[in-house]
């Protein structure tokens, strides 16, 4: 199965330019609030293939990579 | 005085690292990045080191590769990606340096001289530098420490994939003087053929040959090379090269097919020159000197140029002077793989010379204006809008060049 997961996500932008990432919409639908952003660097993610600004989210006490592409698309790492 | 301290960091086997970046699944296979399989337009541009494993190397054919691994993954290029990827490199060294100087996509210097106070400091830098396009971009990078650019870049080549290799003041001739001449900068394969047959087989036999020797023996090249070899190169890391003068204006290409005769050829370099005749119309200059490179099938190299009498951007005038210049040179004992047609020794296009006596100049001047309306009408219409008869005789060799 392909870990590398393309999703919709619902984000915010703050006056002073940040982008925060709010909720994610998982591939059956489902909508995962992210409670908490960790971490928020430029990383390559080897195992899903690809790169870009990645977001180290918390979500219902688990740890989830969003990774934000420079063509506007988020992807988050299967597990 | 305090040594320079200069980086040099290659992308290893880029274009295929960023496709393995994008495809996990061909990270354990031999992947080669190559031209179109079905025009077969070009050759293996990068291959992965499983791929090299099996002998697989730049410039083959996609056919060749395929003979000596019949499971290579081919991978077609995509040069916005790899130019995207190149730009994020320089992004990470800007965050260390003004002073870089690109060298190809996937090459770079960086003078840190003054980012920091010791040789520590710098080989610390040059692994953050690895450890940080590694985690950013999901590529890896070898990377050269050292008082200068030559010997930098040698250190980049000394081990590879993802390592630094330092090659100081107190260490150099240990390091790089046992290494084949063939690895120094500028060395290519007919300089090393010359080199070897008297006896220079090492960095370090050029080093202690005399100098005069191998300016006699090799021109100006001779003592440039005992300069890299003797640790003596102290050219400048140039950050921004948008204020030097351009110096030449070229094209080359490497066919769809191999030429096999001097009427390939021909429709190949009109169509080369056709780019470069418009280019050098549009910066308003002219050449005084034509200049070609040749590539057969087994990928030897040579360049021929000549002197024209009138500095021209005339593009049938470009052609013709290339094309004389490589009937002149070719003995065709093997098919030819790449063409490229340069117009070197520029001058402005209102520069003064002397006029020829037997020169017909009413039709030089048809010429040029010929040349004005067609580069008119494809500003308007579209390259393809207008073109040479001469591309009817083969439409798909005639594109090569474009």
């Amino acid at each position: 199965m392909n870990s590398k997961v393309y999703v919709d996500v619902m984000a915010e932008f703050t006056r002073d330019g940040q982008l925060i990432p709010k909720k994610i919409v998982w591939e059956d639908g489902h909508i995962f609030d992210i409670d908490r952003i960790k971490d928020v660097r430029r990383a390559a993610s080897l195992r899903a293939g690809g790169c870009g600004m990645r977001y180290t989210c918390q979500i219902d006490n688990c740890e989830a990579y969003l990774y934000y592409e420079e063509d506007n698309k988020w992807f988050v790492v299967r597990k | 005085m305090k040594d320079r301290l200069i980086l040099h960091s290659d992308c290893n086997c880029f274009y295929a690292s960023v496709e393995m970046l994008h495809h996990p699944e061909y990270r354990n296979k031999p992947l080669a990045v190559g031209g179109d399989k079905e025009s077969r337009h070009g050759i293996i541009l990068t291959a992965n080191y499983r791929a090299k494993a099996y002998g697989i190397k730049t410039g083959m054919t996609l056919g060749q590769a395929l003979k000596h691994c019949p499971t290579l993954i081919i991978e077609s290029p995509h040069m916005d990606e790899y130019i995207r990827f190149s730009e994020m490199t320089h992004e990470i060294y800007a965050d260390y340096t003004d002073l870089q100087e690109p060298y190809g996509i996937d090459e770079c210097w960086l003078d840190i001289t003054h980012s920091v106070d010791s040789e520590e400091e710098g080989i610390r830098v040059a692994k953050e530098i690895n450890s940080r396009i590694k985690s950013e971009l999901g590529i890896t990078v070898s990377i050269g420490v050292s008082f200068n650019k030559v010997l930098a870049k040698l250190g980049s080549d000394y081990k590879k994939p993802d390592a630094i290799t330092t090659m100081l003041r107190n260490e150099f001739k240990d390091k790089a003087w046992p290494l084949p001449v063939s690895d120094l900068l500028y060395v290519g394969k007919s300089t090393a053929n010359k080199l070897n047959s008297v006896g220079i087989r090492t960095i370090g036999d050029l080093a202690q040959t005399d100098r005069r020797l191998l300016t006699s023996f090799l021109g100006k090249l001779g003592d440039t090379l005992w300069i890299f070899a003797n640790g003596l190169d102290d050219s400048p890391v140039v950050g921004d090269k948008s204020g030097i003068p351009v110096k030449s204006i070229g094209n080359s290409t490497t066919t769809c097919r191999d030429l096999l005769n001097n009427e390939d050829v021909r429709i190949v370099i009109f169509s080369l020159a056709e780019s470069v005749g418009a280019r050098l119309r549009a910066k308003g200059f002219r050449c005084r000197v034509v200049e070609i490179s040749v590539r057969n099938n087994e990928l030897v190299t040579y360049t021929r140029q000549r002197k024209i009498s009138s500095a021209t951007n005339i593009t049938s005038e470009i052609a013709k002077e290339a094309y004389i210049l490589f009937e002149e040179s070719y003995k065709w004992d093997k098919p030819v793989r790449s063409i490229g047609v340069r117009g070197t020794d520029l001058v402005d296009e209102n520069y003064s010379e002397q006029l020829e006596l037997f020169c017909d100049y009413s039709r030089r001047e048809k010429m040029q204006k010929t040349d004005s309306v067609i580069d008119d009408i494809r500003r308007r219409f579209g390259n393809d809008s207008i073109k040479r008869g001469l591309a009817l005789k083969d439409e798909q060799l005639y594109q090569s060049g474009r």
